[in-house]
């Protein structure tokens, strides 16, 4: 085997596009960690190891055939539950919330892990089931979702217990759930608004609250939005430039490198710079829904559709959350915001996207 | 068949697929929408408001308190300055349990109970973002002993500061009076005036005394430092810097040391003296006893001692040389023997015969002198030099209420003088109007009796009769009293004098003062009401004696100091100039209380004549140096 056989070989199940988009995006997450963190390169380093382990089992992922793929679903799944059930029962408490499981040599978040759990054990449910489906089906599937949201947002997580309850929804929906169901769905949500709200914990009652009207809470939970799009709204049209935002450099913008990072972006690249941000997304969301098209079999149309829509929503939300039209629910920006553990469950989730485009001539007969 | 049907629900099922799809992206879509408008929202249309609030997020505005102008005497003699020294300081927004921390602080640092109230005081009156301070003046050691526990005490900081400082203290409280803490009233006003830039960061005002008349030169103009600051308040960077401009110093007309032994002359008596240069206006002395000590005002005097000095029957708050009416009794002699010549009522060689009382025409009212039998013969001459009652009875009663008070209105009574201090009063010269309007009565003859040798309804403060007496002694040439001769600039020498120019010229007959002024000399000679005024003096005194009733006789009682209350005995008077031929010098003393004008209050004037003619230190006084506040500087 030559060395350009191997070569061709190693990037043999890489979708060329969807690299292209994903390596752009984390080259701008790099760009942006060096200006958050004060011009310092402690982060940019460890997010460039995050980014390392994270592409590496992206290419183990995307190299994997895709019936491998459909058998982690149970048992990722039930990992997933036992996990959850073991944080609400043993987890450790950080910041008021119970999250992490110590695992004596490493803490987990299991709720991360769920992310992908979820959607992979509905969408395999759903391909057992796909010769006879009917709204039983839909059921136990809304039931398999229903419960790890729940435990989720009793830690509580509310940010991503919603995010799940988004990707579950987005497997129902592309299963085919029925129209009226969904409408009633969305009716009952409507309806259950005010019971849901009487079980929330006081301080996402306050996150939502602020969302009408920050400057009530202006040094407390409102200072982050108020900031943020002050930071935004004070970027203009062409920015402050790369390394000058007075906001992040002067301290004024909490949490910079994870969840508000984008306001950093926003406030030193301006309109111009949120534009090509989008367009960047836009593309690799594209390209997400090219594969789902092309996608073989029922379980990765449905997962691939699901990733891809999770994907979009997450960024979505993070944007919406810190310009201020989103309550601040502790989502990061998909590959530009600090940290391991979210770059990991992400990048999972598009070697899988790979793994279904690259292997589909096998399955297909 | 079988696997047609299954194809052909493949293909359905895909098209199912792809129509859910294209909804996803359709919803995709307006979420994408949404962003771009937001951002645009954001980003363009409200960049400008988005833009102001970063800078203001980013840069801070930090006054630099301009240092107070100096207070000098004329010879360069420190009367007010600035020192820098330590204050410990409590932040009551970081300080949970104020009482248990100043106990805390107690055992690091000397707090009395006079600092524990005064901090309590402030405290009521203070905003509740300013810190407070608990003790001034804290010595190196007490500095030391603090910050090495400082961690105990997290809304407790040692902040330096310039602290304004009264060397002279009580000698010189009503002259520089005292600044203060801003108060209310005073935010206010400076805000009306447009000032409340200027205060930013400044701490006092001037309360009293020329330290309030004088505030808008004293203060100076505040600098400005913009620095860009972090979320925790941290200064990062400076971005410009207008320096201040401390305030200007001024240089007052008044002579420390004359002041010095003006203030001791006194003794236990309370009073005041006024001395000034006729030739311009200057105010050499300007002394109120009691005085108190002005240096506790500045951060706020505790309660009990401010009830004191509120409450002490001495009423030591009182600016009596500005403030004080007082009936001027027999000084106002010399004015009257003036209007008397002025409207040729009477000559100077015309003589009355004085036995002891007065009676009005057709009068059985008694009206009587104060030497029991009378003075016999006497002209005007001498009517003045022996302070003859009979005479100016007639004299006044001859002139009229209305030439007698418009004539002593030209010499400056019953108006401000319009010196350099704040708060003057314009005692009062009777006349039928104002007592038509005060008490809604006519004018009655007896009334102008009184008139005539002070009494009665008449009413002027120590600086006004000064004022008159200046007046006389420079031939009529009035010159605006002023306490500040000169305000000097630190930025330039371009120094500013206060009124060089004379007020006005009374155009008095030279005829008629020299009269009047031979006899206010006979005054001091032998024969005269003052003759241990000028005992021994190598320079001739010219001077008036006077004696201001605090309460009235009744018709035929009897005046005896014995069976008076101590407070209720006659004020003493004495104004005087010298030397009589070229004055160099117009003063007035009054001893409250102190009887009769020859015998207290003229040994008083002699002492400060001696100083200011001669050099001439009282004994006591002798080892008394002048203290000077460079060494603080």
């Amino acid at each position: 085997m030559t060395r350009r056989q191997f070569w061709l070989r190693f990037i043999a199940h890489l979708d060329r596009q969807l690299l292209l988009g994903i390596s752009l995006l984390l080259l701008t997450s790099l760009l942006v960690l060096y200006s958050a963190d004060n011009a310092s390169w402690d982060r940019p380093l460890n997010q460039m190891r995050n980014i390392v382990v994270a592409l590496a089992f992206m290419w183990l992922i995307a190299n994997l055939p895709l019936h491998y793929l459909m058998r982690t679903a149970v048992p990722i799944y039930v990992l997933g539950m036992v996990l959850l059930i073991g944080v609400a029962l043993f987890g450790d408490i950080s910041h008021g919330a119970r999250r992490w499981l110590n695992l004596g040599v490493t803490t987990i978040q299991p709720s991360e892990l769920m992310k992908i759990g979820v959607p992979l054990m509905m969408a395999w449910y759903f391909e057992k089931h796909e010769a006879t489906l009917t709204l039983k089906n839909y059921f136990i599937a809304a039931l398999l979702l229903f419960m790890p949201i729940v435990l989720i947002a009793r830690q509580p997580d509310l940010g991503t217990s919603l995010l799940i309850s988004a990707s579950g929804f987005y497997v129902l929906f592309l299963a085919g759930l029925s129209w009226r169901v969904i409408g009633g769905l969305f009716v009952a949500a409507l309806a259950s608004a005010p019971v849901l709200w009487s079980m929330m914990h006081d301080y996402q009652r306050h996150r939502i609250m602020m969302l009408f009207d920050p400057s009530q809470d202006a040094l407390g939970n409102g200072y982050h939005t108020i900031q943020a799009t002050i930071a935004v709204g004070s970027g203009g049209i062409l920015g402050k430039g790369y390394l000058n935002g007075t906001q992040t450099h002067l301290d004024f913008l909490p949490e910079r490198t994870t969840d508000f990072i984008f306001a950093v972006y926003s406030e030193e690249f301006g309109l111009l710079g949120n534009l090509i941000l989008l367009s960047l997304y836009s593309f690799v969301i594209w390209r997400g829904f090219i594969i789902t098209s092309h996608a073989s079999t029922y379980f990765t149309r449905l997962m691939a559709g699901s990733i891809t829509l999770t994907f979009a929503t997450y960024a979505f939300v993070n944007m919406g959350m810190v310009s201020g039209i989103l309550p601040v629910v502790g989502v990061p920006l998909p590959l530009i915001s600090y940290g391991g553990t979210s770059m990991l469950t992400l990048l999972l989730g598009f070697g899988m996207l790979m793994s279904i485009e690259t292997h589909k001539k096998l399955v297909k007969s | 068949m079988k696997k047609r049907v299954e194809f052909k629900n493949h293909q359905r099922e895909i098209f199912h697929f792809q129509l859910r799809l294209v909804v996803g992206i359709g919803f995709l879509s307006v979420l994408l929408a949404i962003l771009l408008v937001r951002f645009v929202y954001l980003q363009v249309a409200r960049h400008s408001y988005y833009q102001t609030l970063s800078e203001s997020n980013r840069i801070a505005v930090v006054p630099i308190v301009p240092n107070r102008g100096l207070i000098l005497d004329r010879n360069g003699v420190v009367l007010a300055h600035n020192y820098s020294g330590y204050t410990l300081e409590i932040n009551q927004n970081k300080t949970a349990d104020i009482e248990a921390t100043i106990n805390d602080l107690s055992t690091l640092v000397a707090i009395t109970n006079k600092d524990r109230k005064r901090f309590k005081k402030l405290l009521v009156e203070s905003h509740n973002f300013e810190t407070l301070v608990i003790r001034n003046r804290l010595s190196d050691e007490e500095v030391a002993r603090f910050a090495a526990q400082q961690y105990r005490f997290p809304g407790v900081e040692i902040k330096a500061r310039l602290f304004r400082d009264y060397p002279f203290g009580k000698k010189t409280s009503h002259l520089i009076g005292y600044i203060g803490r801003i108060n209310d009233t005073e935010v206010d006003q400076l805000e009306e005036n447009d000032l409340a830039a200027n205060y930013r960061g400044s701490d006092y005002i001037g309360k009293t005394g020329l330290e309030q008349s004088y505030e808008s030169d004293l203060h100076g103009t505040t600098g400005i430092e913009q620095v860009e600051v972090d979320a925790g308040g941290r200064a990062v960077r400076m971005l410009s810097r207008t320096a201040p401009v401390s305030g200007n110093a001024l240089v007052l007309s008044i002579d420390a040391k004359l002041q010095e032994i003006a203030e001791q002359s006194f003794g236990n008596y309370r009073g005041a003296l006024v001395a000034i240069d006729p030739n311009n206006g200057e105010v050499l002395a300007f002394v109120s006893k009691p005085g108190y000590d002005p240096n506790p005002f500045i951060d706020g005097i505790d309660t009990q001692s401010w009830d004191e000095l509120n409450n002490s029957p001495d009423v030591p708050l009182n600016n009596r040389a500005l403030r004080g009416q007082y009936p001027p009794g027999s000084t106002i002699k010399p004015f009257m023997a003036l209007a008397g010549l002025n409207f040729h009522t009477r000559t100077p060689e015309q003589t009355i015969n004085d036995p002891g009382v007065y009676y009005l025409p057709g009068s059985s009212r008694q009206y009587r002198d104060w030497k029991a039998g009378g003075h016999g013969s006497v002209n005007m001459f001498k009517a003045i030099q022996m302070s003859c009652d009979t005479y100016f009875y007639g004299l006044a009663t001859e002139l009229g209420i209305d030439n007698i008070s418009n004539f002593l209105s030209r010499f400056g009574f019953g108006k401000k003088t319009g010196i350099d201090m704040e708060g003057e009063t314009s005692g009062l010269v009777p006349s039928q109007e104002w007592k038509m309007k005060r008490y809604q009565q006519i004018w009655y003859p007896g009334d102008t009796v009184s008139v005539g040798i002070g009494q009665g309804y008449s009413l002027v403060t120590p600086l006004q009769l000064a004022f008159a007496t200046a007046t006389l002694a420079n031939n009529g040439l009035a010159y605006k009293p002023h306490l500040v001769k000169e305000v000097q600039s630190p930025r330039s020498s371009e120094n500013r004098f206060i009124a060089k120019d004379p007020l006005y010229d009374l155009h008095i007959d030279p005829k008629d003062l020299d009269l009047v002024r031979r006899a206010m000399v006979a005054v001091t000679q032998p024969g005269g009401t003052a003759v241990y005024a000028s005992l021994g003096a190598p320079y001739h005194i010219a001077g008036k004696t006077g004696t201001a009733q605090v309460i009235a006789m009744k018709q035929g009682e009897k005046y005896d100091v014995k069976n008076v209350d101590e407070r209720l005995r006659d004020h003493a008077w004495f104004i005087a100039y010298a030397p009589a031929e070229q004055p160099k010098i117009a003063l007035v003393v009054l001893a409250e209380n102190g009887g009769h004008g020859g015998g207290v209050a003229a040994p008083i004037a002699r002492k400060v004549l001696d100083y200011y003619l001669l050099g001439k230190v009282p004994k006591p006084l002798a080892d008394v140096e002048v203290k000077g506040g460079s060494e603080h500087d």
